[in-house]
């Protein structure tokens, strides 16, 4: 056995164990709430601008509707991935229909551990010779 | 925008107010920042589409969390859970199988395409609204009525099957030749009658059903033209109805066509054929009616001695039922939706008093943010969960129960015996199920909702205000009504079988076992052949141990209403009617004595009554009451069936037709004196046999006999006459049992209604009581209280119910046999019953509120 293969098994060993089960339960996340989860990790953002942040970092190819992000949203908020904040901009600035969200630790949590299980399987898929082509 | 605004009423009203100003400003922005009319077309497309989508979705994770959470509730609450899933199942399940059957019966559309257009035509004589048509009058209808595509004729027949196995014998049927195309069902394999097959000196031809094709020839394929033997008549088999061809009745295994000679057409009294006829397209059974009404005047004015007062009518296929049979229904259909209705009253009531002890646990939930809608929504998902539920079970009870319900279903209706599970049943389940929870889940958590409140978090504070509790005590009157309505209709059921059961039938039925050995023909067509093969059975028969005597007779009382003939006394009235009408059978000697009916005049058929002799009859009293009041009955002469008959002797009358209906006076006449050729239909047929002996015992003998007599001679209809007897009955018994479960069931209901409810009361009134008790008030005063409570309660369903079963008992009166439906017995009797049982409830909360200790209850206070 390959040194990097016991070091990865050692890797995914020790990610389960201090992974909590809360955070476990949560995985695999659907693409829509990472997406979400990663336009939030810089800073907060309110509904439209999360739109806009997945939009540009997936350079437009996943285009978020209004009715996906809400459902996304409620489900995120009772599950603590994200919380409203209560912080607002500048009033000349903000818009007093909108509501801006924060990640929360667990959402943090919960980004990192899915980002982790797709490296896992980025990882095993290489193994099995199937790598995704670079461009 | 307004539009968008609309869409968004498609989301669950809490989430539109969270996220909604928000959705619609994202939406404006993207409006506005779309440019040309086909990019606006497509936002608004894809607006359409996602929010159609992702509201469905939110609606659905919304029912899941709830039926998560009224899961886990119910689950929580076993004794609770597992009553109100009883409650639902008894309820529904007794009302969908008691429809689903009456549903089957009185409504569904017969097998037959275009059903409403087939017909029953029928002769009208004076007594007998419904009689079979003569040859001669049918075939003058057939040609000139022009109310009907297709007019055809059959008659019940059945016949030895020699060859395929043991010989045995089949119900069938002889049709004309048109009869399968008037019925419009093609033929699985084969095909049907042509004109050709109906003409006299055709080859004889038989349509097979598919029961006896499978259990006979096992389902061969290649069963068109192969001969089979019938009677002893060889006969080519051109054709296999489907499975589920059933005409006329389910028991009809095979179809042979008429093929009637010109005298068949001679006597216009020979009512023998069953016509069925399909309405032209357009014609109603009214118009229909009264064309058959002009035909008969004119065949009245054409003959005038035959068709005297006789007249043509003609009823729909489907209404071919007893008023009884359908009264029988109709009433079980009632009996269930008493049940129902006390089953939806304690449902209500156990939904009630979980709300009412729920309402600390919902204000709890309000103060800690929860939405009162959301409670609303969340109590009611648990209503439809256990609806749901209870509507699954119910089903499965209700298929279960329709086998056993099935001998309600009259064998004259060309449909199966068990009502097949359906959509239309399965729909009505469904039905009943949201009815019921719709009724008793929405009142109950509407109540817990509004109760619940700061109030409900008071410690203290006795909950169950004054407008439930009327609510409850409503529930449990109501309760009581359909308990007293059930009870008074199952006892005068009970009173009016135990008066039909008591008739006496006028002959002996212990101890008699008869069987069938039905003769074929033209093998026995004389008379001589007959009375060898009588003669060789019967006196084998009489040696057997334990046989006290035995004889034939050409049908079993109360088997067969046919074989009424109209008796001609000095050459009065020719035609048949209610005044002269009489039953004929042919038996042979011993008849009276093995079944016990004594002679009361002169004496019986002997062996000397040959056909050389002068014709003899044995007539029955009434007979004589009609035409010789008063005389000397002996010597007497009159003509019936075609033959002068003298009156030898006089026996009493039987209950020829049923134990419920009053029957045609008897005559007997000696199996001897026929003519060859003469009246082989009326040939004797049944064995009766006057034994100690049990019937297990003595059948494989007389088997032996029979074989020995006649080796292709099957035996059918093997039975005790107790027996016959029963089937009398049967479908009352039927009924009653069905009855007396539901009135068990609701009586039961009833008492625990009121149990529930007082119990309820009594636990919330523990601190008056021991308030009262403190101030001086006696054990017996707080007990009366309780008493008076349930008593009220009582009376209060007590006085409705009893009017209401006596217009239920005036609806049913035509079954309850000579009961009279205000019979006094019955309705006090199912008074005190109700009284007791509301009583028994009473006592034990009555005897819980006198236990109240005032020195524990003030300290806890």
């Amino acid at each position: 056995m390959c040194t990097e293969c016991i070091l990865d098994a050692y890797s995914r060993y020790a990610y389960s164990v201090v992974m909590s089960d809360e955070v476990k339960a949560l995985l695999p996340l659907q693409p829509t709430t990472f997406h979400i989860l990663l336009s939030l990790t810089d800073e907060e953002r309110h509904g439209y601008a999360i739109i806009l942040e997945v939009a540009r970092r997936t350079q437009g190819e996943l285009k978020l509707s209004a009715g996906t992000l809400y459902r996304s949203i409620q489900r995120m908020l009772e599950t603590g991935l994200i919380v409203e904040t209560r912080n607002r901009p500048a009033p000349e600035l903000d818009d007093e229909r909108r509501r801006y969200y924060r990640i929360t630790p667990l959402g943090k949590a919960v980004a990192e551990a899915e980002a982790g299980r797709l490296r896992d399987l980025l990882k095993m898929a290489r193994l099995c010779g199937v790598a995704p082509r670079t461009t | 925008m307004n539009f968008y605004r609309l869409l968004l009423h498609l989301y669950p009203s809490s989430f539109r107010a969270e996220y909604g100003d928000e959705m619609s400003s994202i939406f404006a922005l993207e409006l506005d920042r779309s440019s040309g009319r086909a990019a606006r077309c497509g936002l608004w497309v894809s607006a359409f589409a996602e929010i159609v989508f992702n509201a469905a979705m939110v609606h659905w994770e919304i029912a899941r969390r709830d039926l998560f959470h009224s899961m886990r509730s119910l689950l929580r609450s076993p004794g609770f859970t597992l009553t109100a899933l009883l409650l639902i199942t008894i309820g529904i399940g007794a009302n969908v199988a008691v429809f689903t059957l009456a549903n089957f019966v009185l409504v569904r559309p017969l097998p037959f395409p275009q059903p409403d257009q087939l017909t029953k035509v029928w002769e009208k004589h004076p007594g007998y609204p419904r009689m079979e048509l003569s040859p001669a009058n049918y075939r003058d209808l057939m040609a000139s009525s022009r109310s009907f595509t297709t007019l055809a004729a059959y008659t019940g027949y059945s016949m030895s099957l020699v060859g395929q196995g043991e010989p045995r014998r089949i119900e069938g049927a002889v049709v004309t030749a048109n009869l399968f195309s008037l019925l419009e069902r093609p033929a699985l394999i084969g095909r049907y009658f042509r004109q050709g097959d109906g003409q006299a000196g055709a080859p004889g031809t038989v349509v097979l059903s598919y029961s006896v094709w499978q259990t006979a020839f096992g389902g061969d394929r290649e069963i068109v033209g192969k001969p089979v033997s019938l009677d002893n008549q060889p006969y080519t088999v051109i054709g296999v109805m489907p499975a589920d061809f059933r005409f006329p009745t389910r028991e009809t295994l095979f179809w042979t066509p008429f093929r009637f000679k010109e005298t068949d057409y001679l006597d216009r009294n020979n009512d023998m054929l069953d016509g069925i006829g399909r309405l032209k397209p357009g014609v109603s059974l009214a118009q229909a009616r009264s064309e058959l009404l002009l035909i008969a005047a004119r065949l009245r004015k054409q003959y005038p001695k035959e068709n005297e007062a006789v007249d043509l009518s003609v009823f729909a296929l489907r209404d071919e039922l007893s008023e009884d049979s359908r009264l029988l229904l109709k009433g079980l259909c009632g009996a269930a939706l008493c049940v129902l209705v006390i089953v939806c009253a304690n449902l209500g009531n156990i939904l009630l008093a979980r709300s009412l002890a729920r309402e600390r646990e919902l204000s709890i939930r309000l103060s800690l943010g929860a939405n009162r809608r959301n409670l609303l929504r969340h109590l009611l998902t648990e209503s439809v969960l256990l609806g749901l539920a209870g509507g699954v079970s119910a089903t499965g009870v209700a298929i279960a129960a329709l086998p056993l319900l099935s001998r309600l279903v009259p064998s004259r209706l060309p449909v199966q015996q068990v009502p097949s599970v359906d959509v239309e049943m399965l729909l009505f389940a469904l039905a009943l199920t949201v009815i019921t929870v719709i009724a008793f889940g929405v009142a109950p958590a509407w109540q817990a909702c509004r109760g619940a409140g700061l109030n409900g978090l008071r410690v203290g504070v006795r909950t169950g205000g004054a407008g439930r509790h009327g609510a409850r005590s409503a529930l449990v009157i109501a309760e009581v009504v359909a308990s007293v309505v059930l009870l008074v209709s199952s006892g005068l059921l009970i009173r009016a079988l135990w008066r039909v059961q008591s008739v006496d039938p006028g002959f002996t039925t212990s101890g008699i076992l008869s069987l069938s050995t039905d003769l074929p023909f033209p093998k026995y067509n004389k008379t001589s052949t007959r009375e060898q093969f009588y003669g060789k059975v019967l006196t084998e028969v009489r040696r057997l141990p334990g046989v006290m005597d035995a004889a034939y007779i050409t049908a079993l009382p109360m088997t067969w209403g046919g074989g009424i003939w109209p008796v001609e006394v000095d050459g009065r009235s020719r035609i048949l009617t209610e005044g002269n009408s009489a039953s004929l059978r042919f038996v042979t000697p011993g008849l009276f004595s093995t079944l016990g009916m004594g002679i009361k005049l002169g004496r019986g058929v002997s062996d000397n009554d040959t056909a050389d002799r002068p014709w003899v009859a044995v007539v029955s009293e009434s007979l004589v009451q009609r035409y010789w009041p008063h005389e000397q009955p002996i010597g007497r002469h009159f003509k019936f069936g075609f033959h002068d008959r003298e009156v030898i002797g006089v026996v009493g009358d039987i209950r020829a037709r049923g134990l419920e209906r009053t029957s045609e006076p008897q005559v007997y006449l000696s199996s001897k004196q026929d003519l060859d050729d003469g009246l082989t239909y009326y040939a004797p047929k049944d064995l009766v046999i006057h034994s100690s002996q049990p019937s297990e015992l003595l059948l494989p003998a007389i088997r032996q006999i029979v074989h020995a007599a006649d080796p292709e001679q099957p035996i059918s209809d093997v039975r005790t006459m107790d027996e016959v007897v029963a089937g009398e009955t049967e479908s009352r018994t039927i009924q009653m049992r069905v009855l007396v479960v539901f009135t068990g069931v609701a009586i039961v209901l009833a008492g625990l209604g009121i149990y529930g409810l007082l119990a309820f009361t009594v636990s919330m009134r523990q601190q008056e009581f021991g308030i009262r008790l403190a101030l001086g008030a006696g054990h017996g005063d707080i007990f009366k209280m309780v008493l008076v409570q349930g008593a009220v309660l009582a009376v209060a369903g007590l006085v409705p119910g009893l009017a209401l079963a006596y217009i239920a008992a005036r609806l049913m009166e035509s079954l309850l046999a000579g009961v009279r439906p205000a019979d006094a017995l019955t309705f006090s009797t199912a008074a005190a019953l109700c009284l007791i049982t509301t009583l028994l409830g009473t006592l034990f909360p009555a005897l819980r509120a006198v236990r109240a200790d005032p020195t524990a209850i003030m300290r806890a206070e």
